[in-house]
């Protein structure tokens, strides 16, 4: 008995120990290389100005109902509940107006809030540990230089367990490092800024790296592709078939910086937030340090690997203004939709006019048989400004049923990528309800 | 005309015959309305004291005779337009009228906007206002217009013979041209226009006789359709006024809510925004053309103010409705005779028809300079002189201050029969002194409309041993628009005569009919109006719909069924059995998930049936396969515009039962344009026929009749292709392809057929 | 400044590059033959020609037409496709309110031009994407294949009517 006590404290000891050596705080302030857009003897505010673009801080804190910049408010469905985003203005209230510079460097670099509690890993503490202290606290200076709003947080709703947010130490435990950047010297300095650009402040992975059944990131996958919140974050390793690596520097830096490149992409759903908030803005110098580093990303094939066919029959077969190829009766629902509502800006041949990012030729949205994308694009729409210029396609889902939407996506996905779109009215019914 | 009610137990059977005597639409409720006020000039055939005044501003005319002809020095014949043209074909039809009489040739007139007045160009059946609408264009003007071209041609005449120094019945007129028929000589209108305007006017004329008639009953060329196809034609929305600024407008999302704080320095830092413009529940910005002034307003940083609608829904007001309904107080808009039998087999169903937007192609605009002591408008507008009075009551000056100057209307269907935008308008325009073009972007458009009423129906029959009903119980719950619009027109038990409109009269041959009518008040802001078809477009869905439900209870083919209730002999009957002919009822069976619906009616003073062929896909999707339409009108005026808006009505009809509902959610309507507004394309227009019954009865309103007409026909289709029976509008959202248990059905089509939902 | 061949005639505009074409035309320019519906390129009522190819000029930036040439419902008649649509609109009737006709004889003529004889199906395709709300559906079919072929499809209207 006495023998078991023992065993129990020395395993709870161990434990114990374990857990806070898990947990232990870097202590290292860091160094991040130099970034074009926010040179070291800029001053603070609007070097925290550039940072906060480049880390897109404002589309996750904002609500997309009207909210006010980095109110916050913005709910996140996760397989497990809804939270929502916080406020980080500077209100005293409701905001992080009474914070000081060691409460905001620890919430942004640990996960761990002013009053102790931790944060969900939603919030990317897991990239931002490896940001500078000097460059959160750049950040700190810009938000406050914000006029503060008064908006209370929206409690999150979330079962048992995971509304314990103690529990998230023993997350941090299994999946968590603090640690800080560390320069790579036998890369150049352009390279090691990508790295940081896309690795903690831009945080790529977040969402294009696959997830493990703990939501944390499969580092052996980094960047492969993975599914959020109904949208499919493509596979941007290098991999030349399922991945970038056949896409050219500069459809690379189109992409990077209007959201559309020529015979590849257009983005849409948070990507198109990810360019419309935060990499139109960046230095063409960082842009290019961010493709730099990208092209060195290991090739991964993903768990769902997309083949992009380039010339599918019946797009082939079409003109800009008439299609040809089509099956008769098996497409008949879905070209009587496009015929109506899309192809006066997609065109059948998929070069798009009006505007280029309406060309859906050769982009993997279409040849994804799965039509995440294709079909999140229908619901919801399209809209973000770039530059001068609008982008915008309007929201079908309100008044087209989940038949017409699965048929039409299925559709575009034969016309456009050859394939036969595996999209169901139950699949549209479930996206709507996300 | 006497339409007045009777007292007392007679009161129904007065208000029967009116509607009888009136056909319907919006002119049955000022037809039966007694002290709408003193008693209002309105259109004449003859000159009236109003007239010098409108001959003068028109630059004194030789010859104007009456309000709408005027004839020219030079022989030029143009013709004032008592009603306004927005696709309805009225300014052909008027002419053919005016023409027919005055002896011209449809291509010798120049047809004009008439200017705002009442007096000279109130309609008839509306209660003497300068009002189109109702379908009651051609009824109310046939008897006066055709005679105001027969005194303009026999005043000419007269001129003609007296500086012949002939007989006047000696001589004769055509294209404008009077000979004198045994000398041969001829004298040209204009030659003796300034003499006719000296003479006085005939105190009788004699009108042709059908069988003698030259242009009515032509399938004639549209008037303006030579302009519409080169885009040379003036809207509302193309007036260049010089030194014009354009100005885009979002007024609060959420209905009646208000304009809070704007934070516009971003807007005014965009060149070419020259103002930004402030209400109390709307903000605009004014720039040197719309993109800008667009531009603009997405710039701003509004804070609305909630106002008493912050919470409100859709399924809110449906259930604040239901339990109208159930508490009541129902007015009786008809009183069963005789006894119900004491039994029989019970049938009860409850309805419910949406909201609807109008969504005209032109989005509402008007342009308006205000300058000290007057005000000038450019508008298209189906209600001039409402636009004149309320634009006088917002600048604080007379009505003879302002000017409107009429354009062609890009589409009405009820929606500009409101003067809302134009209010708006004015209220922006006097901020400012240059003129200025207010345009509602097609968001605005629909976030803003004064859309037709949502309603909710209990509708229940009695059947006898021979299925026939031998008790009708209707209740209607709805808001009112008659009762905003034209108050003075409600009845004096405050009853809503167009919401009973083809729910009292009904084509069948029944007794023991009881219809009433609960006036739900719709909350402040959420303002109804007017939708092409108007009260029998949703009456006519319940009815015919029900009767379709009675048939099937009582085991009868639908067509039979109503035949069997109907009057030998009747119009109704008339049009049914046509349409019957044609699509071949009966005949050949039909593919699986393949079904005819049948709906009749008697609304606007004509008689139709349409009878659609819909298929329901597997996956719940409807597709019109075939549809026919029978029409009694009358007499037509020209059958080329009966057809086309029997075709138009009845696919814009179609279009909406199958896709629209104006829904609400926070207080703000949830649609906002044609993504989420659907409109029918061409690719799912199904074959289509029009038929026409030939009579000598007065014309009947066309310009409704087949909208009022379609819903019905289609879910009635629908129940015969899958058993499934739509008791709530529109078709295409929730309740086939989206509903499993409907979907279940649809695929075990060929068995059973059961009515559910 | 940006030069658009409009018509068949240069014009020299003072504009932002991301203003659309329908608002250069009709607010710059003062073509107002090509209409305003919905901005969101759903309706087709603003339908012109680039290089004979219809577009929805409510969503087309000034900057993405180069040197393309624009053909507005002004000048579609001097056009042999365009000439005879409208005649063949005209010999039906089709319009109703109009106001969407520009776009929609600027789709037909396009479609014309490229399938001297459409099917239905063809009609279908090249006309979807134009709403008229006056639903003159059936009569824009029968224009356009009157148009095609010559022959009459549909109710013939008279054009002078000789009163008596």
């Amino acid at each position: 008995m006495r023998r078991f006590l023992i065993i129990v404290v020395v395993l709870l000891a161990v434990g114990v120990g374990a857990y806070f050596f898990l947990n232990r705080t870097d202590p290292d302030d860091g160094t991040a290389p130099v970034l074009a857009g926010a040179p070291t003897n800029a001053d603070p505010v609007a070097r925290g100005e550039y940072l906060t673009t480049a880390a897109d801080c404002v589309a996750c804190h904002t609500s997309h109902d009207g909210g006010k910049p980095f109110a916050g408010g913005l709910a996140f469905k996760l397989p497990f509940g809804t939270i929502y985003s916080s406020n980080i203005t500077p209100d005293k209230e409701t905001g992080i107006g009474t914070w000081t510079d060691d409460e905001f460097v620890r919430a942004v670099r640990e996960g761990i809030r002013k009053d102790g509690k931790h944060l969900y890993p939603a919030f990317p503490y897991t990239a931002y540990t490896q940001l500078s202290r000097a460059d959160v606290l750049a950040i700190k200076a810009y938000l406050f230089s914000l006029p503060p709003v008064h908006q209370p947080e929206k409690p999150n709703e979330l079962g048992f367990p995971f509304n314990q947010r103690w529990a998230m130490g023993f997350w941090n435990a299994a999946f968590f490092r603090s640690q800080r950047f560390q320069a790579d010297a036998s890369r150049s300095p352009e390279w090691n800024a990508g790295a940081y650009l896309g690795g903690p402040l831009g945080h790529c992975a977040e969402c294009h790296t696959p997830r493990n059944f703990g939501f944390a990131l499969k580092h052996g996958e980094a960047l492969a592709g993975e599914v959020v919140q109904g949208w499919r974050a493509y596979n941007i390793t290098s991999d030349p078939t399922h991945g970038i690596g056949k896409w050219s520097d500069e459809a690379l830096t189109q992409y990077l910086r209007t959201g559309h490149a020529e015979g590849h992409a257009s983005a849409n759903g948070p990507m198109g937030e990810a360019i419309a908030y935060s990499l139109q803005h960046w230095k063409p110098e960082d842009t290019a340090a961010l493709v730099t580093w990208l092209r060195t990303v290991p090739a991964r094939e993903g768990d769902d690997p997309i083949v992009v066919d380039a010339a599918p029959k019946a797009m082939v077969a079409s003109s800009a203004v008439a299609p040809g190829g089509d099956d008769g009766k098996a497409d008949a629902e879905g070209l009587r939709l496009f015929e109506g509502a899309c192809a006066s800006c997609h065109q059948w041949n998929g070069a798009g006019q009006q505007t280029a990012y309406a060309a859906l030729a050769g982009t993997r949205g279409v040849n994804d048989p799965k039509g995440a994308n294709v079909t999140e694009a229908i619901l919801e729409g399209v809209k973000m400004r770039i530059g001068d210029n609008d982008v915008y396609m309007p929201a079908f889902g309100h008044a087209y049923s989940d038949t017409e939407v699965a048929a039409l996506a299925n559709y575009v996905i034969r016309h456009f990528g050859g394939k036969q779109g595996e999209v169901t009215p139950a699949d549209v019914a479930k996206r709507r309800a996300e | 005309m006497n339409a007045r009610r009777d007292q007392g137990d007679a009161f129904d059977a007065g208000r029967r015959n009116a509607l009888r005597a009136a056909g319907s639409g919006l002119a049955v409720a000022f037809l039966w309305t007694a002290g709408m006020g003193p008693a209002v000039a309105q259109m004449s055939p003859r000159r009236q004291a109003a007239d010098a005044a409108a001959a003068a501003a028109d630059g004194n005319p030789a010859f104007a005779p009456n309000a709408f002809v005027r004839v020219d020095a030079d022989g030029a014949v143009r013709l004032v337009m008592p009603a306004v043209e927005m696709g309805q074909a009225i300014y052909t039809g008027i002419s053919m009228m005016l023409a027919e009489e005055l002896g011209v040739g449809l291509d010798q007139i120049r047809v004009e906007h008439s200017p705002p007045s009442d007096a000279l160009y109130g309609q008839p059946l509306l209660g003497g206002g300068q009002i189109t609408g109702g379908s009651t264009s051609t009824r109310g003007q046939w008897q006066a217009l055709r005679e105001a071209g027969a005194v303009a041609r026999e005043t000419l005449v007269a001129a003609a013979a007296a500086q012949w120094h002939v007989d006047p019945t000696s001589c004769s007129v055509a294209r404008g041209v009077i000979t004198h028929v045994p000398s041969g000589r001829t004298l040209g209108f204009g030659a003796v226009a300034e003499a006719a305007g000296k003479l006085p006017q005939p105190a009788t004329v004699t009108l042709k006789q059908r069988k003698d008639f030259m242009l009515i009953g032509k399938p004639m060329r549209r008037v303006d359709s030579p302009d519409k196809v080169n885009g040379g034609t003036q809207f509302g929305i193309d007036a260049k006024i010089p030194g014009m600024k354009v100005a885009s407008v979002i007024t609060s999302p959420e209905l009646a809510g208000t304009l809070g704080k704007v934070d516009d320095a971003k807007a005014r830092a965009i060149p070419g925004v020259v103002d930004v413009l402030r209400l109390d529940n709307a903000v605009a910005v004014v720039a040197d053309n719309f993109w800008l002034a667009q531009r603009g307003l997405d710039a701003l940083d509004i804070e609305w103010k909630h106002g008493v609608n912050a919470n409100l829904d859709t399924e809110t007001l449906i259930a604040a409705l239901q339990e109208s309904s159930r508490n009541g107080p129902a007015l009786i808009g008809r009183k069963p005779k005789g006894e119900a039998a004491a039994d029989g087999k019970l049938i009860e169903a409850s309805y419910i028809s949406p909201m609807l937007a109008h969504a005209p192609m032109e989005p509402l605009n008007a342009t308006v300079h205000v300058t000290p002591g007057k005000c000038e408008i450019w508008t298209g507008t189906q209600v001039p002189t409402r636009c004149v009075a309320e634009a006088a009551r917002i600048c604080g000056i007379p009505a003879e201050g302002v000017v409107l100057n009429a354009a062609y209307l890009g589409g009405g269907f009820g929606r500009r029969l409101e003067t809302d935008q134009v209010e708006q308008a004015v209220a922006f325009a006097r901020q400012v002194g240059y003129p200025l073009k207010v345009i509602w972007s097609r968001e605005e458009d629909i976030r803003h409309d004064r859309v037709r009423p949502l309603y909710f129906d209990r509708i229940s029959a009695t059947l006898g041993a021979d299925g026939k009903p031998t008790s009708w119980k209707h209740r209607i719950t709805s808001g009112t628009v008659l009762g905003r619009w034209a108050p003075g027109a409600m009845g004096k038990d405050g009853m809503d005569s167009d919401a009973i409109e083809s729910a009292a009269d009904l084509p069948y041959d029944m007794d023991n009919v009881l219809v009433e009518w609960v006036r739900h008040e719709m909350p402040p802001g959420l303002v109804v109006g007017w939708w092409r078809g108007v009260g029998p477009t949703h009456n006519l869905f319940v009815v015919e719909s029900f009767v379709d439900e009675l048939a099937h209870a009582a085991g009868k083919d639908p067509l039979e069924y109503r035949r069997s209730l109907m009057k030998p002999g009747s119009r109704a009957l008339g049009v049914m059995n046509l349409a019957a002919e044609k699509i071949g009822w009966g005949g050949q069976p039909l593919p699986a998930r393949v079904g005819r619906g049948i709906a009749v009616g008697s609304p606007f003073g004509s008689h139709v049936c349409a009878i659609v062929e819909a298929e329901v896909t597997e996956q719940g999707q409807v597709r019109l396969r075939k549809a026919v339409v029978a029409i009694d009108n009358g007499i037509t005026i020209n059958p080329s515009s009966v057809q086309a808006q029997m075709q138009g009505g009845l696919l814009f009809g179609l279009g909406a039962a199958l896709y629209n509902g104006i829904t609400l959610k926070n207080g703000a309507i949830e649609q906002s344009n044609f993504h989420d507004y659907r409109s029918l394309r061409i690719n799912e227009v199904p074959e289509l026929e029009v038929y026409s019954v030939e009579s000598d009865e007065v014309p009947g309103g066309i310009g409704e009749v087949g909208t009022a007409i379609a819903a019905p026909a289609l879910t009635n289709a629908i129940f015969a292709a899958t058993g499934i029976r739509l008791r709530r509008l529109p078709v295409a959202l929730a309740q086939l392809a989206a509903s499993p248990d409907a979907l279940k059905r649809v695929a075990a089509v060929g068995g059973e057929k059961e009515d559910v939902a | 400044m940006v030069t658009l061949r409009v018509n068949g005639e240069d014009r020299q505009v003072d504009v932002p590059p991301d203003m659309p074409l329908l608002w250069v035309l009709r607010d710059v320019i003062g073509l107002t033959g090509t209409k305003f519906g919905c901005g969101i390129a759903q309706c087709g009522a603003c339908t012109v020609h680039l290089d004979n190819q219809p577009v929805r000029s409510c969503q087309l930036p000034v900057s993405a037409i180069g040197d393309r040439a624009i053909t507005t419902i002004e000048a579609i008649g001097q056009t042999p496709e365009g000439a005879k649509v409208q005649q063949a609109w005209l010999a039906v009737d089709v319009v109703q309110c109009g106001y969407c006709q520009s776009g929609q004889i600027m789709a037909a003529a396009a479609l014309l031009a490229r399938v001297p004889n459409p099917t239905d199906r063809d009609i279908d395709t090249a006309m979807s994407g134009n709403i008229c709300r006056c639903a003159t559906y059936v009569r824009i079919r029968e224009a356009i294949k009157q148009a095609a072929t010559g022959q009459q499809h549909g109710l013939q209207v008279v054009v002078d009517g000789s009163a008596a």
